[in-house]
Parts: C-alpha cells; sequence; structure tokens
C-alpha cells in the first residue's frame, strides 16, 4: 500500500487522463469536471487497455413516459463513459460500472488531491 | 514542484485511436502472452483479417477480363465517392467500429516508415507481423473483409473474377513474403465450374491450405453441381472452410434495427443453413475425408443446432437415409473456430466444449483486427481445460487438418 504521485491538477484539462504504470500495473487517471478517478487499466472483458479508450457520454433512448414509445437515442447530460478501445466495454467513468451490469467493474483506486498534486492510492 | 515522491512511468499514449501503432494496441495482449509464456505454445490462428481494399488498386490490376479491368482501373484511380469498383459491402460495415469507438476496427492508420515496406515486402505485411508478434502467434490464415459479401454481388460473375483477382494478388504480395502468414483461397461458390478451376489454380500455391466459401450466399451446398468441388477438396487433403458474415438486406434480418442485435443472428444464421444442409444431405458420408470447418460463429450455436437436429432426425429418418448415426455425431467430427467465443454463461460454454469434443475439434481464431477478436488468453485462461487441451486448441489441432508447410 502507498501513494502514487500522479501529477499537478492544471496538468490535467477537461476530461483530461494520465496512464501511469508502476511495474506491470498501469492506471488511468481522469480528470472529470474537476473531480478526479483512478482505475486499473485492465478491461474486465478481456484485460485491455480500458482506459486508454475513448471518452464518451452515455447514449440514451427517448422513451415518451405514458405512451412508451421510442423517440430516438440521445448522449446523456450527467453520465460520462470510458470505453475499452479492445471489444467497447462500457465503464462509467464516476464508478467504474458497467451500465448493464454493476458487478462488472473496473479496479478502482482512491484519489487524493493535496495542494493542487494529485495521488493515486495503492 | 518536489512532492518528496518519486514519479512513476507515465504511458504516452494516453487515447488509443486509429493512428496508434497496433504494437501499442495490443500491448496488453503481449503481456498476457509474456505471462503466460506464449513463447512456448505453438499458436495457429485460424482466422484473421486485413482489409484488402486498401490495396484495392493493387488488386484491380490482376483482373483477367481487359474490359472490366480497365473499368475498374478508371474507376479506382480517377472517379471520387464510390465503393471500391465491384465490391458490394454491406449497408453493416459503416457500424462495425461502434461508432468510432473500437479504433482498430475502423483503420489502422499507423506511421509505417518506407524502409520497414521494404524490408517486409509490403504494407499489410507490416501490420500483420506488428499483431502477431504482440499476441504471440506463430501462424496465421489471413482473409478479406468487404469481400466476404461477394456471394451477394447481383452480378453473376463478378465473384469468380475478384476472387481469382485477390487470390493472384495474396499470392504474389502476402503469401510468398511472409511464410507466417497463410490462407484459406477464396472460392467462388456460386459457379461450381469456377470454383473447380480455383481449386485447380491455387490448390498448389505457396500458403494455400484449404479454400474458403464465404458463407453469405443464398446457394444449397448439397446440389449435385458442387460434389466435384468437394470430391476435388478432398483429393488434395485441403479442408474447407464455411466462414460466417451478416447480411442485413435478408428479409427476416430486415425486421432488426440494432447492428449488434443483427450481427448477433446473421453471423450464425448463415452457417446454421449450411451445416443443416450439410447433415442431413449426408455430405459427411459423402466425404468422410474432406475436413469442414466452421468459421466466426462463435460456438453457441452448435449445442443448439445440434439438439435441434438430432430431435427431429429421429422423428423423420426416412428424410436423411444417408445418415448412419445422429446428426450431433457427424457435427462433433466437424472443426470450429472459437471466435467471438461466447464466454459469459462459463457453465454453458464448458457443456459446449464437451458436445463439441473441443480438445480435438477447435481451433483458435483471433478475428484481428475486427472488433470482437479474441486474444490466445480466452482460451489459455479458461478453468476447465488442462494443459494439453489448450495447446491443442491454440495450435495443435489445426496442425492436424492443415500443412503449414505448404
Amino acid at each position: 500500500m502507498g501513494e502514487i504521485y500522479v501529477g499537478r491538477t492544471e496538468e490535467f484539462g477537461e476530461r483530461d487522463r494520465k496512464i501511469i504504470a508502476q511495474g506491470n500495473m498501469e492506471i488511468g487517471v481522469f480528470c472529470i469536471e474537476g473531480e478526479f478517478f483512478a482505475y486499473e487499466n485492465n478491461c474486465v472483458h478481456q484485460g485491455g487497455p480500458a482506459c486508454q479508450g475513448k471518452i464518451i457520454n452515455k447514449v440514451e433512448e427517448v422513451i415518451h413516459e405514458t405512451e412508451k414509445t421510442a423517440h430516438g437515442l440521445k448522449f446523456s447530460e450527467t453520465d460520462v463513459h470510458i470505453v475499452c478501445p479492445w471489444h467497447g466495454y462500457e465503464y462509467n467513468v464516476r464508478d467504474g460500472r458497467h451500465p448493464g451490469n454493476k458487478n462488472i467493474r473496473l479496479r478502482p483506486f482512491k484519489v487524493d488531491v493535496k495542494d493542487g498534486e494529485v495521488y493515486v492510492h495503492i | 514542484m518536489d512532492s518528496g515522491i518519486e514519479p512513476v512511468k507515465e504511458n504516452p499514449v494516453k487515447e488509443i485511436t486509429t493512428y496508434t501503432d497496433s504494437r501499442d494496441v495490443l500491448a496488453k495482449a503481449r503481456q498476457q502472452a509474456d505471462e503466460r509464456n506464449f513463447d512456448d505454445v505453438f499458436i495457429a490462428d485460424i482466422d484473421a483479417h486485413h482489409t484488402e481494399t486498401e490495396s484495392w488498386r493493387e488488386i484491380i490490376t490482376y483482373i483477367d477480363d481487359p474490359v472490366v479491368r480497365e473499368q475498374a482501373k478508371e474507376m479506382v484511380f480517377h472517379r471520387s465517392g464510390t465503393p471500391p469498383y465491384g465490391l458490394n459491402g454491406d449497408l453493416a460495415l459503416r457500424y462495425q467500429d461502434v461508432g468510432g469507438r473500437i479504433p482498430h476496427q475502423a483503420a489502422r492508420s499507423e506511421t509505417i516508415n518506407e524502409a520497414e515496406i521494404k524490408e517486409a515486402g509490403h504494407r499489410d505485411l507490416v501490420l500483420a507481423k506488428r499483431a502477431y508478434e504482440a499476441m504471440g502467434i506463430d501462424i496465421q490464415v489471413v482473409f478479406p473483409t468487404p469481400m466476404l459479401f461477394l456471394g451477394m454481388h447481383p452480378q453473376f460473375d463478378m465473384e469468380a473474377i475478384l476472387g481469382k483477382a485477390y487470390n493472384r494478388w495474396q499470392v504474389e504480395n502476402i503469401l510468398k513474403k511472409d511464410r507466417k502468414l497463410k490462407t484459406m483461397m477464396f472460392l467462388p461458390f456460386n459457379d461450381p465450374e469456377s470454383a473447380l478451376e480455383t481449386i485447380e489454380e491455387f490448390g498448389d500455391s505457396p500458403g494455400c491450405v484449404g479454400f474458403m466459401v464465404t458463407s453469405v450466399r443464398y446457394k444449397a451446398v448439397h446440389h449435385n453441381h458442387y460434389m466435384k468441388v468437394y470430391r476435388a477438396l478432398e483429393e488434395r487433403g485441403l479442408p474447407i472452410g464455411f466462414h460466417a458474415g451478416y447480411y442485413w438486406q435478408d428479409p427476416f434480418m430486415m425486421q432488426i434495427n440494432r447492428f449488434g442485435s443483427m450481427h448477433a443472428l446473421s453471423f450464425v444464421w448463415c452457417n446454421v443453413v449450411h451445416m443443416t444442409n450439410w447433415i442431413m444431405n449426408g455430405l459427411s458420408e459423402r466425404f468422410p475425408s474432406l475436413p469442414v470447418v466452421w468459421i466466426e460463429s462463435g460456438l453457441a450455436w452448435v449445442p443448439w443446432l445440434m439438439q435441434r437436429l438430432d430431435h427431429t432426425y429421429l422423428m423423420r429418418s426416412s428424410e436423411a437415409p444417408l445418415l448412419k448415426k445422429l446428426p450431433s455425431e457427424y457435427m462433433k467430427e466437424m472443426f470450429y473456430t472459437c471466435q467471438p467465443m461466447e464466454t459469459d454463461h462459463p457453465k454453458a460454454l464448458e457443456l459446449t466444449f464437451e458436445m463439441i469434443n473441443a480438445k480435438e475439434q477447435l481451433l483458435y481464431a483471433s478475428d484481428w483486427p475486427h472488433y470482437d477478436f479474441d486474444a490466445p488468453s480466452v482460451i489459455w485462461d479458461l478453468p476447465f481445460l488442462d494443459e494439453q487441451s489448450k495447446r491443442n486448441i491454440l495450435g495443435q489441432n489445426a496442425k492436424r487438418i492443415f500443412n503449414f508447410e505448404r
């Protein structure tokens, strides 16, 4: 157990990330709307580089509340996903969970920001 | 800034895109291969792909017909806004990369310098080597991509015209230059005469380890005019493969609105139909020494079809009089590539392996660089297999039916 220094907060733009490595373990550190999140760069599916994939808002289907008719797709205004580039598994960047199965989850790490410096606890 | 803590290494590849080097895309696969010592395991990948349209300008120069060749050149070199000449790729090809989420499916636009191309002999060879080395693959059987739809081409003769041109291009530019790459040659199955000519022309070509029927077509595999094709392959000891694909314009599939739904069904359905005809018409009895390989339909369909056909056959054996045993027993003697392997229901997968006699009949396939590719670790990490079975599936089973010395 210990903490890894990742960098200063100003090194991260909005929806930016760093992929840091210690030995064989890689960790993706994400900055989303000023908050930091960290996960092992290891997709639950086949071990792909999930943290190096596209960052894109969750897709939602527009359903009429009472008639239950479908009216196309839209991007969520709140939920942001990271997508494993190997096969497309999507994970919510805020909790690391797959939208269709909460047990499919990237291994999370606690992130601390102290005096403008970002640390990940491993 | 001095935090007092030593900084760790930072991976310069923050995001994988279509411009990322294949070796970086597959860095995790390389790591998996090292951790599992795949350099000590013979791995034969029975289904990988290249994008032949990227070399279409070269391929069309191998077309026999001078009029078609001239039309193709005129279009490829001077006309914009249209797909590559002669190809009838399905609408669904536009959706494969899930809207840019899976970059290696969309394109491999990575940097390859001239010296690398010169040394390898072709850009495709550089790309192939980067990938197969990353995954620890020793032999890779390569197929085209949009040409998988040629069986549905409205111009009857175009399948054979383009198929032969592609085969010739592939022999000269791919198979002769990298002996780790092999192919099951494109068989223009809609025209049995052309299919027979293709076997005669390419059967002894370097790197030809069999012949491949693209399964997307409306042709009954038991029609009498195919018997000479099967006999020719059986006599030469060359396997026949049925490479699945999808066809969104199929009337049943046209009810489906999402690519994934259509892909899940259509990639299996074509082989379900061909397998059913193959079994119930006794082709396994008529060509007992011809290895038949079912490619890229995954595995879950096989136990389902075994149960359906056994149940039906036992009530209606008079409709399949050539059979001397159950349909499932014939199916258990056929060969299957594993990808895309349905791993999400482990008990069902284990039973599937038992039902298809996977330890002797299953062949590893990556399908790289397509969106649902499987790395070799998918087989190696299965908890219910012993090490010999893993080695068989990853390469030794393939060695039994393919002559990789060719």
